[in-house]
């Protein structure tokens, strides 16, 4: 965040002083790049980087569709994406600017092309799964040694969240990803539309969120490494970095991350350029950069999230490629889901009922 | 005409700050969602000429007002956020009224700087001050430390993310504008009313209550409006210091606005709540002149 205000800073300086510098403004995730990056780009480009960060999707909606945002780059997740590009938030890629597009990982593409169609639109930056972080010595203690950590039923069931709410649970605030996995819970299909299956998530939610501390999405990567809270529902790569901080703090705190066994959902975050971006040339250039081997796995070895580039995998340090948590085995892949856009009138459903379950109104 | 232009000036502003942008929110309130760029329908496409105009209003419709009355989150939303401005209205009264009699007591020379003391947090970040609460009473916060320490409680206070810290923030923030007014009523205050009214027998409490406080009433007026209004609406310090249970009107038109990417509903539920603080304000402002009317 520091490093956004002082590269805003140096961009509003030269701007004032050459208004003819060429300039490309990336809008990403916060804490989601290794800093170092941007630098290297402005160096090898000598394009200035505008550099600002959102937290949610729903911010970054809201931007786009109200237009004329001023961004050359920005990083939706697919679900949202799919929705944006329909309607006519996106340009189409010139793929002819982006010789490195060779790197990309066909595992990865296909999946994102059940959002965007041939990849017409965006390249993946990262991905990763929605699931359990879990303070494994807290959770013991509470639940005994067989606490099933890798399974919903520790957040779903209330028998576990009536004893798990003594050392703290947090759920991501983010119905898009939570009302899924209650479905998959549930046995019924985590993308169902279907009204009366998605009523069955309310009394399922309603029974745990008492012993919900806080509905938050991004807090917990603090309280987890500070063993405030023993489990978050949260994303891959949070997790690890909390459990990375815990390790650094040396403070007896042991964190682990466990897709759950019922099937977990899968996301990614695709890098984008706007319909209306004011420099698509220099966007390209920030895209094709991205795509380099050693850069992308850069990125990763920072944040701790799996990247949809393969060749950079050789690049990638041991505890990120070789921890199935960033970069599951095979089979693990197979028992993951992904999530369509739901349609307004879905989500309107959906988020009344978060409103409900959260508020008990 | 020097002077129409000069009373042309406040309506001008009010034309343009005010109107303008009521006027637009009241339009999306009126239209559907659209998957588009802006996502609503319809809107208005002048280069039509007059056929787009009239396609553009035949488009219009009050479904998303009816909306609102098919749900009971809405009006328990505006209910709560009622509440919630009143009781923090009433403590920040509390809390600002010996702040500003103390000042207008103090001697002279000390009112600069008593002054500058209520405006200074206004030089930093409002957001940043409302977020330096969440270290103090967060459960390892200050405030739980000190009072751990000091043995006045063992167990640390649940403050955070509850509707008191709420209260706090709303108190802490806009205390100011409750100061503010009280003070300028009190500074104007004669002395020897005072005076008379102890000559005449009054003890000092008395004297406060009939003298005092009545010249008071201006400003206590001016800064509860001043507090109940921004209140009401208020979004940040929910969002920050409140819990997922506290449930304001601010919030709801966040969830319409992002979530749900529903900007004719957000747009609905705006203009109501715009109509509710209308008569706050309409009360307000008919005090105001029968206070003028009084004093001619």
């Amino acid at each position: 965040m520091k490093k956004t205000w002082v590269t805003l800073g140096v961009a509003l300086a030269m701007g004032a002083t050459a208004a003819t510098a060429e300039e490309v403004r990336v809008y990403n995730w916060s804490d989601y790049i290794d800093e170092d990056l941007l630098a290297k780009f402005e160096e090898e480009t000598g394009i200035d980087l505008v550099y600002d960060v959102f937290d949610s999707n729903e911010v970054l909606e809201t931007k786009m569709l109200a237009g004329g945002s001023g961004y050359d780059v920005v990083v939706p997740t697919a679900s949202f994406m799919e929705r944006q590009i329909t309607a006519g938030v996106f340009q189409t890629l010139d793929k002819s600017k982006l010789p490195n597009a060779g790197n990309l990982w066909d595992v990865i593409a296909e999946r994102t092309a059940q959002f965007d169609p041939d990849n017409a639109y965006s390249i993946n930056y990262m991905w990763g799964t929605t699931g359990l972080g879990v303070n494994v010595g807290k959770v013991k203690e509470v639940l005994g040694e067989d606490a099933p950590i890798d399974s919903l039923s520790l957040i779903f069931d209330p028998a576990n969240m009536e004893k798990l709410a003594t050392c703290g649970v947090h759920i991501l605030d983010a119905p898009d990803e939570v009302v899924p996995a209650a479905l998959t819970y549930l046995g019924e299909d985590p993308n169902s539309h279907d009204p009366d299956v998605l009523a069955k998530v309310e009394p399922l939610m309603s029974a745990i969120s008492p012993y919900v501390q806080k509905f938050h999405s991004s807090e917990y990567i603090n309280a987890l490494a500070n063993g405030d809270i023993c489990v978050a529902f949260g994303w891959s790569g949070d997790v690890l970095q909390a459990r990375d901080r815990a390790a650094e703090a040396d403070n007896g705190v042991e964190i682990a991350y466990n897709a759950p066994k019922e099937g977990a959902l899968m996301w990614f975050d695709q890098m984008a350029i706007p319909a209306d971006a004011p420099n698509p040339e220099g966007a390209h250039k920030f895209l094709n950069f991205m795509l380099d081997a050693q850069n992308m796995a850069a990125a990763s070895n920072y944040v701790y999230y799996a990247n949809g580039n393969k060749a950079s995998q050789e690049f990638l340090e041991e505890d990120v490629i070789g921890d199935p948590a960033i970069y599951p085995t095979e089979e693990a892949m197979a028992n993951t889901y992904v999530k369509a856009a739901y349609p307004s009138k879905v989500q309107r459903v959906v988020t009344r009922m978060w409103t409900a379950i959260k508020s008990g109104t | 005409m020097k002077r129409l232009a000069l009373i042309s000036v406040p309506y001008l502003w009010l034309l343009a700050l005010f109107l303008v942008p009521f006027l637009i929110v009241l339009k999306i309130s009126l239209s559907d969602t659209a998957l588009s760029i802006p996502p609503y329908t319809p809107t208005l496409d002048l280069s039509e000429g007059w056929a787009g105009v009239k396609e553009w209003w035949a488009g219009l419709d009050m479904e998303n007002f009816w909306w609102l009355t098919s749900d009971d989150l809405y009006w328990k939303a505006y209910l709560s956020s009622l509440k919630i401005a009143i009781i923090s209205t009433i403590l920040t009264l509390l809390v600002g009224y010996p702040i500003a009699y103390g000042m207008s007591r103090a001697p002279d020379e000390w009112r600069p700087t008593l002054m500058m003391l209520i405006i200074l947090p206004f030089w930093t970040s409002f957001l940043i001050r409302v977020y330096s609460w969440k270290a103090i009473l967060s459960n390892e916060g200050l405030l739980n430390q000190l009072l751990m320490n000091l043995g006045i409680i063992q167990e640390p206070l649940i403050i955070l993310n509850t509707n008191v810290a709420v209260y706090i923030g709303i108190v802490y923030t806009y205390l100011p504008f409750m100061v503010l007014p009280i003070y300028s009523a009190l500074e104007r205050l004669d002395e020897s009313l005072l005076e008379a009214a102890e000559d005449l027998g009054c003890s000092r409490f008395t004297a406060f209550w009939l003298v005092t406080f009545p010249l008071s009433k201006q400003g206590i007026i001016a800064g509860s409006f001043l507090v109940f209004i921004p209140a009401m609406g208020e979004f940040v310090i929910p969002a920050l210091l409140g819990g997922s249970k506290t449930l304001m009107i601010g919030k709801v038109l966040w969830e319409e606005f992002f979530s749900n990417r529903d900007w004719p509903v957000a747009s609905a539920v705006a203009v109501i709540l715009l109509l509710l603080l209308i008569i706050p304000i309409v009360l307000f402002q008919r005090n105001e002149e029968k206070q003028r009317e009084a004093e001619k």
